[in-house]
């Protein structure tokens, strides 16, 4: 039953990344790693940080027709 | 010399055989009725090949990918926007953001010239143009630290190709809402069942925005799942509602629906991105992999049969009641998005670039995702081919032809020379619950009619209504994120321009700037909306055509900008690999503009039609499908305003391509004169997979990288 079970924790991996809800994760990562002792965001400022981004240039996660 | 295994030359010789029965099949039947399994192995032969052959051609000896040099996601890391992201994660970002409306509403429009010329074009077109275009776009867009196309246009070709460039993107974005938007207009137009549905996605992404901001941040795929239970409850709730009291408050006139839409559009752009927008973009996404997949199983499991005839007699006489106008060009203008689409070079410079892994991997999303959206078109095609052609005519005749009546349509069905009985009319709208299916034009009630007979195959007649609904909510739910985020996109181009004149405008945060910027931009595309559903004419008719296009225009400019790049990178060899797919879309497209122009023929040519419609209104007559004298100055008028944007667009494109020769002449003549905006070589520390599926060599680079440093993060694989 391993290989079912790897492939739920596939799925669930691909539906985190695809919905970018892995995205505070990998924020947080890449602050530790890069810029070590700096102050991380809480999950709720950084998800207001990500959609202020998004108003400031409405090209970032364009859709096409 | 390589050799090639004898395995993969077996392989590769059954895949070919495969596609080339597929070919001979749709090519030699006659009279006879043809199994879309034949289409199936035409389409997934030729993309094997393709992908196979030509696209690992392109990588290797034109754009010469090379694996050691880090991509901007590498590079300028940040985390955020900028980051390394696995390659079967970005294609689904990628092939997400490129699919929309578009490949599922040509596709069915074009089938009035039969299914063959339709499938010929979706399939060649998309190896030879299109995907080639999505990649090609992408791996300049990375070299370049995912500049956009028009950034790209301005400082590769100059300021003057880049304006014009800008300022047909503008006017492109406007005509692709107003033709987005009517589609959703006629399919919603008196069906309180879609209205109902349609009108509760908005309470539904306001609700998952509020539990995204307050109340769990982040939690998209809980929040997503409780959205899509919602959105089917919703649907189901459509049809209670349609047979209760209630009815009549969702039953909507075309015109009524344009209020509303002009002013969701509207109010929707101004909200915060995380109230409407976000949200819906979640909804959608999950709604157009999920029905995507199904149709793609539903069209395999149950093979229908195709109804439609390869290729009809409007096919030369150009007079077909779809869209007016003969085979060469009008074909490829219709089908646009699924072959080759302009849209996707915003998508494929910009956004994508700053997320992709590895060089190597521009191959597998450029022109993977591409193959994969000619597949959804190629499934567009066969959902409007299975459905019987005497009721597809009846559904996308302007109403001017096929008159109120389901007697009068079958009588005007007759005379396109096939026929459907009045009570066969009237069944048809009873089996999916609509009050009348006549002149439902836009493509997408027709693409809802296919997929429920291709659904209810599997699960019975009784769920047809219910599987029509479903693919109108489905087409709904995307366009309705495109007008928003489509308007907050002109928006920005917009207060771009402004800014130059008054420098407030340039601030996306000014307010007054932002609240005028998305009325302007809301107004255009809500004048072109109106103008659609009020046209004598018939709106589908006589705008789809200016909006494939334009579609097409856009793809010359991105063509164009390729074929500049790989002029100037050294690789004038290799330049007709984007130049001669040009050479044919501006060929195609600039025909187009020009019989839309100047054809003496008034059903093709908008100046003729204004001056027959002029020299009517002088002698005091009425034209049918006009009514009245005002619909005779309605068609003045709008045939005026488009013929002035087709000439208008063909000039602006001219001028790119002009712009761009120009350039290209002049790197050759002196090649030092000219400089290359591309970003320093820098050498990449990752290690990853070029292509979907790892190969041996590529597993043993993995384990040694991840052995190197096996403090990082692990991606499961």
């Amino acid at each position: 039953m391993t290989w079912v079970l790897r492939g739920l924790r596939w799925v669930r991996w691909y539906a985190r990344e695809l919905t970018d809800e892995s995205a505070y994760d990998r924020y947080v990562a890449h602050t530790r790693k890069t810029h070590p002792g700096t102050s991380i965001p809480s999950r709720r400022e950084f998800e207001r940080m990500r959609t202020d981004r998004q108003e400031a240039d409405p090209r970032q996660g364009f859709r096409c027709c | 010399m390589r050799t090639a295994n004898p395995r993969s030359i077996v392989i590769w010789t059954l895949v070919a055989l495969v596609g080339a029965a597929g070919w001979a099949v749709l090519a030699l039947a006659r009279d006879e009725e043809v199994s879309a399994a034949w289409m199936v192995a035409a389409a997934l032969g030729s993309y094997a090949i393709a992908y196979r052959f030509y696209s690992k051609f392109i990588v290797d000896r034109v754009l010469k990918v090379d694996k050691n040099r880090a991509t901007p996601a590498e590079r300028l890391n940040n985390g955020i926007d900028f980051h390394p992201t696995d390659r079967r994660v970005l294609l689904g970002h990628h092939f997400a953001a490129i699919a929309g409306a578009g490949p599922l509403v040509g596709p069915v429009l074009a089938a009035q010239m039969g299914y063959l010329p339709g499938t010929i074009w979706i399939i060649v077109g998309v190896i030879f143009a299109g995907a080639v275009q999505d990649m090609v776009v992408l791996f300049f867009s990375t070299r370049r630290d995912g500049k956009s196309l028009g950034q790209m246009a301005r400082e590769e070709i100059g300021p003057f190709g880049g304006a014009a460039a800008l300022l047909a993107a503008f006017a492109i974005m406007i005509i692709l809402l107003g033709v987005l938007a009517l589609v959703i207009v006629n399919a919603l137009a008196d069906s309180p069942w879609g209205t109902f549905s349609i009108a509760m996605t908005i309470p539904i992404a306001l609700f998952m925005g509020f539990y995204l901001r307050i109340l769990r941040p982040g939690r998209v795929s809980e929040v997503s799942l409780i959205g899509i239970t919602l959105l089917l409850l919703a649907l189901v709730a459509g049809r209670w509602v349609a047979e209760s009291s209630l009815a009549e408050t969702f039953t909507l006139a075309p015109s009524t629906l344009v209020i509303w839409l002009v002013a969701y559009g509207f109010i929707a752009s101004i909200l915060p991105v995380w109230m409407l927008l976000a949200p819906r973009d979640y909804l959608s996404t999950f709604m157009k992999i999920g029905t995507i997949l199904l149709l793609a199983l539903g069209v395999v499991f149950t093979l229908p049969t195709l109804k439609m005839d390869p290729v009809t007699d409007f096919a030369s006489r150009g007079d077909g009641p779809v869209f007016a106008g003969s085979l060469f060009p009008f074909v490829f203008i219709t089908i646009a998005c699924g072959a080759l689409s302009g849209f996707h070079a915003l998508i494929s410079s910009g956004t994508t670039p700053k997320m992709v892994q590895k060089e190597t991997q521009v191959r597998m999303i450029g022109y993977g995702s591409m193959l994969m959206e000619s597949s959804v078109a190629v499934m567009a095609l066969v959902a409007a081919s299975v459905i019987d052609p005497g009721l597809y005519f009846a559904m996308n005749a302007p109403a001017g032809v096929i008159g109120d009546n389901v007697q009068a349509a079958s009588q005007a069905v007759a005379n396109f020379g096939y026929s459907i009985s009045p009570e066969d009319l009237a069944q048809a709208a009873k089996n999916v619950e609509e009050s009348s299916l006549l002149s439902r034009t836009g493509g997408a009630p027709t693409l809802a009619v296919g997929v429920s007979e291709i659904f209810s195959k599997v699960t019975g007649d009784s769920m047809k209504a219910f599987w029509y609904h479903f693919a109108i909510m489905f087409e709904a739910l995307f366009i309705l994120t495109a007008l928003d985020a489509g308007t907050r996109v002109g928006r920005f181009m917009l207060q771009d321009m402004l800014g130059n004149v008054y420098k407030p405008f340039k601030k996306v945060s000014w307010k007054p700037g932002l609240i005028i910027t998305s009325a302007v931009v809301t107004g255009l595309w809500g004048y072109f909306l109106w103008v659609g559903v009020h046209e004598p004419l018939g709106g589908i008719n006589q705008l789809f055509p200016i909006f494939g296009i334009s579609n097409q225009l856009l793809a010359a400019v991105a063509l164009a900008v390729c074929t500049t790049l790989l002029v100037k990178s050294g690789r004038l060899k290799w330049a007709w690999i984007t130049g001669v797919p040009l050479a044919w879309d501006a060929t195609v497209t600039l025909t187009a503009s020009w019989q839309k122009v100047f054809s003496s023929d008034p059903r093709v040519g908008f100046f003729k039609q204004r001056s027959i419609y002029r020299d009517a209104i002088d002698d005091g007559k009425i034209l049918p499908p006009a009514k009245s004298m005002d619909d005779m100055h309605t068609v003045v008028t709008n045939s005026t305003v488009d013929g002035v944007l087709s000439a208008a667009l063909a000039l602006l494109i001219v001028v790119v391509i002009a712009d761009a020769a120009r350039i290209c002449v002049k790197h050759i003549r002196n090649p030092q004169s000219s400089k290359l905006s591309e970003a320093k070589y820098v050498e990449s520390k990752l290690t990853a997979p070029a292509g979907l599926i790892a190969t041996k060599e590529e597993k043993a680079e993995l384990a040694a990288a991840a052995a190197r440093d096996s403090g990082d993060e692990r991606v499961p694989s």
